[in-house]
């Protein structure tokens, strides 16, 4: 049995302050056991959602060794994968979300950072 | 030795000797509508319905409606084999559109998809059509490449003999390199338009550890799936057959050793236009169906309700053949398909029919579906593949006028075992058709010309003239030359019945005059008979006088008085 992460459902919404003109973020991170690639991306998606959307998200980590099932459904081939359901349309960020916090320069000029995190 | 994975393909598992190494990956690469999807699909539908191996389809291009759909075309029915575990399908969607990059990631996530469809059916099969679906979708090339590397060496230990589908590069077999990935075997797929005529073809690049065919082979997808069609005829061990066949014709047999074709032999026909290649053809349908054997008609130009109405003009009828089954008529147009589908078509045919005399006319409209290779690779497999049945084939070939010798090639006439040309020649103000025999291995054959005469009862063979000029003499010619002939004999007849007469009347004459004489003879018998007795009659007087004077006399009486005769002398 490959190792595993505990399942961080629906962790973070401490305060219920939210804002009408905030949209509500409804996120799927979807990883394979606690390789360093997953323990990162968990902490990557846990410190973006603290620092960005306090309040007006809802987020799940899915561990696919647990639930391999799941990967069908949400069409997951790479891993970690965050897919933003809400607000649409859809996203799927691949990657450790490390890209996502640092100021990196491999990323499109056209691409600002967090992209993924505007409503647009 | 190394274990294979039987595919079912059709001449495919011949070619590659037995299938797909067992429980390793192939790459199937070729470029768009080349038929690699078709292909791995059939390699997974036909392991688990004739192999009993379960099979894993994933598919990153089309979903499983869309695939369900086309294969539903085949015969195939996807959804019944995923109902019986036998098959899982599994579509992969990558919306590049919807992806963004952030940081590092595997494909972990791919690896236990198809580690859950591999569980859920215990699949021995694997198709991955197309991966380089991942090369447009996902970010950072270096990622991809090395998570390839592990999913082949994952299939690997999983032991899932797997295909791999993948687009044709311009300058490698693949856009993405993925040959580089895949050791075992490689096979590629070309879709090729010639002179307006689209052939597929496959090659085997490789195949590690085996001994495969080398060569490009058409194959065909139809109704059936697909179909490769080998060359055979690197094995000429057929067996030869030594029964006859006649041609129908009682002519052309006398010709042929008096007995006619060799079953299972291949005969060419070929002559310019309007030579009587197809009456000639017609005429061994017919003979064989009053044989009660069976003949199926490959027909490349005319339709068969025109062939019946031709033939019925010589006094046959086809039609009666037709209706008993004993003939079947298949017409196409040479031009409607490629080579290789024709070839997979008188396959086809020809094991449903199961005929023991093919007509194949004319074959030299198929000539125009390819090059000269092309048209004799695929004779060449054609003959083999009748001969290795014991089929007698009849070729038509149509030749231009001019040289009918030398301009025969496109109908294989080396390939022949006899052949048979026709030729029409003007002469004076009409033109006549002449049979010749080139060649017929193994038999005695006339090497004579000889005129070829359609009547209203059938083709004839006529014994040609050669005129005082060493030409032929044919047609009118030749009657002119019969009827001349005919009056001298006539002439000739009627000289030696006069003479007859004359000799008859000599002997008469001859006869009469010997009467004559005899007569005169026998006229002079008895007259010299008369003389003779007259003079006897005398002689007895004078001695009986002389002997009474003597008496009368008293002289010595018996002694004297007797004077020596004089015999009467002969004939006058």
């Amino acid at each position: 049995m490959k190792p595993t992460v505990p399942t961080h459902s629906a962790a973070v919404s401490a305060e219920s302050v939210v804002q009408p003109s905030e949209p509500r973020y409804e996120l799927r991170l979807y990883v394979a056991g606690t390789t360093p690639r997953s323990t990162r991306a968990i902490a990557n998606i846990n410190k973006i959602c603290v620092e960005h959307l306090q309040g007006h998200y809802d987020l799940k980590v899915i561990d696919l060794y647990q639930q391999p099932l799941l990967a069908k459904g949400d069409q997951i081939i790479a891993v970690p994968t965050l897919i933003r359901e809400l607000p649409p349309p859809l996203r799927r960020i691949i990657g450790d979300l490390s890209d996502a916090l640092r100021q990196n320069k491999r990323l499109p000029k056209h691409v600002p950072r967090e992209t993924w995190l505007r409503h647009n | 030795m190394l274990s294979k994975a039987a595919t079912g393909i059709q001449g495919l598992d011949e070619l590659t000797g037995g299938g797909l190494p067992s429980g390793r990956t192939t790459l199937l690469c070729g470029g768009a509508g080349c038929g690699k999807t078709l292909m791995a699909m059939e390699f997974i539908v036909r392991g688990a319905l004739e192999s009993d191996e379960p099979g894993v389809f994933m598919a990153f291009e089309e979903n499983t409606g869309e695939l369900a759909a086309n294969f539903a075309s085949l015969g195939y029915d996807l959804k019944a084999l995923v109902a019986q575990k036998k098959l899982a399908l599994d579509f992969v969607a990558i919306e590049r559109s919807e992806i963004e990059a952030a940081g590092e990631y595997d494909l972990e996530g791919l690896f236990i998809r198809l580690g859950c469809a591999i569980d859920s059916i215990g699949a021995k099969r694997v198709v991955l059509d197309t991966l380089e679906a991942l090369f447009t979708g996902l970010p950072d090339n270096v990622i991809l490449r090395s998570e390839l590397r592990r999913l082949f060496r994952w299939l690997k230990e999983r032991g899932v003999t797997a295909i791999v589908t993948s687009e044709r590069g311009e300058r490698s077999l693949t856009r993405y390199g993925m040959e580089e990935y895949v050791a075992d075997c490689v096979i590629l797929l070309d879709h090729r338009v010639v002179g307006q005529i689209a052939t597929r073809r496959l090659r085997i690049v490789k195949y590690r550890g085996t001994r495969h065919g080398t060569n490009e082979y058409p194959f065909l997808i139809d109704e059936g799936g697909i179909s490769i069609i080998p060359i055979r005829s690197m094995a000429l061990n057929y067996k030869a057959g030594t029964g006859r066949l006649s041609s129908g014709v009682a002519g052309l047999d006398a010709m042929l050793g008096g007995k006619g074709y060799f079953r299972g032999s291949s005969v060419l026909l070929s002559g310019p236009a309007g030579t009587g290649k197809t009456s000639l053809a017609g005429h061994l349908a017919h003979g064989a169906s009053k044989r009660g054997e069976s003949c199926l008609w490959f027909t490349f130009e005319e339709s068969s309700s025109q062939i019946i109405r031709n033939m019925r003009s010589l006094g046959i009828d086809l039609d009666a053949a037709v209706r008993c089954g004993l003939l079947l008529f298949q017409a196409e147009r040479a031009t409607t398909y490629g080579l290789e589908r024709h070839l997979a078509t008188i396959h086809k045919m020809v094991g449903q029919f199961k005929p023991q005399i093919v007509i194949i006319d004319p074959v030299t409209t198929l000539s125009a579906l390819g090059t000269a290779l092309d048209v004799k690779a695929m004779l060449t497999r054609l003959m083999d593949f009748f001969k290795s049945r014991g089929i007698t084939a009849l070729f038509t070939s149509l030749t231009l006028g001019g040289s009918p010798e030398e301009a025969t090639d496109a109908g294989g006439s080396s390939l022949m075992d006899t052949w048979l040309l026709l030729r029409d020649m003007q002469s004076g103000a009409e033109r006549n058709r002449f049979l010749t025999i080139i060649k017929s291995r193994g038999m005695a054959h006339s090497n004579q010309v000889r005129e070829f005469l359609m009547t209203d009862h059938g083709v004839e063979l006529r014994d040609v003239y050669v005129g005082p000029s060493g030409d032929l003499l044919a047609g009118g010619a030749r009657e002119a030359l019969e009827s001349e002939e005919k009056a001298q004999l006539l002439m000739r007849g009627q000289e030696i019945e006069s003479k007859d007469r004359e000799l008859e009347r000599k002997r008469r004459a001859m006869e009469a005059q010997i009467a004559l004489l005899q007569a005169n003879f026998e006229v002079e018998r008895a007259e010299v008979a008369k003389t003779i007795g007259q003079d006897q009659l005398r002689a007895g007087v004078l001695a009986g006088d002389r002997i009474h004077m003597a008496h009368l006399r008293q002289s010595h009486p018996g002694t004297k008085g007797k004077k020596p005769q004089r015999k009467p002398g002969g004939v006058s």
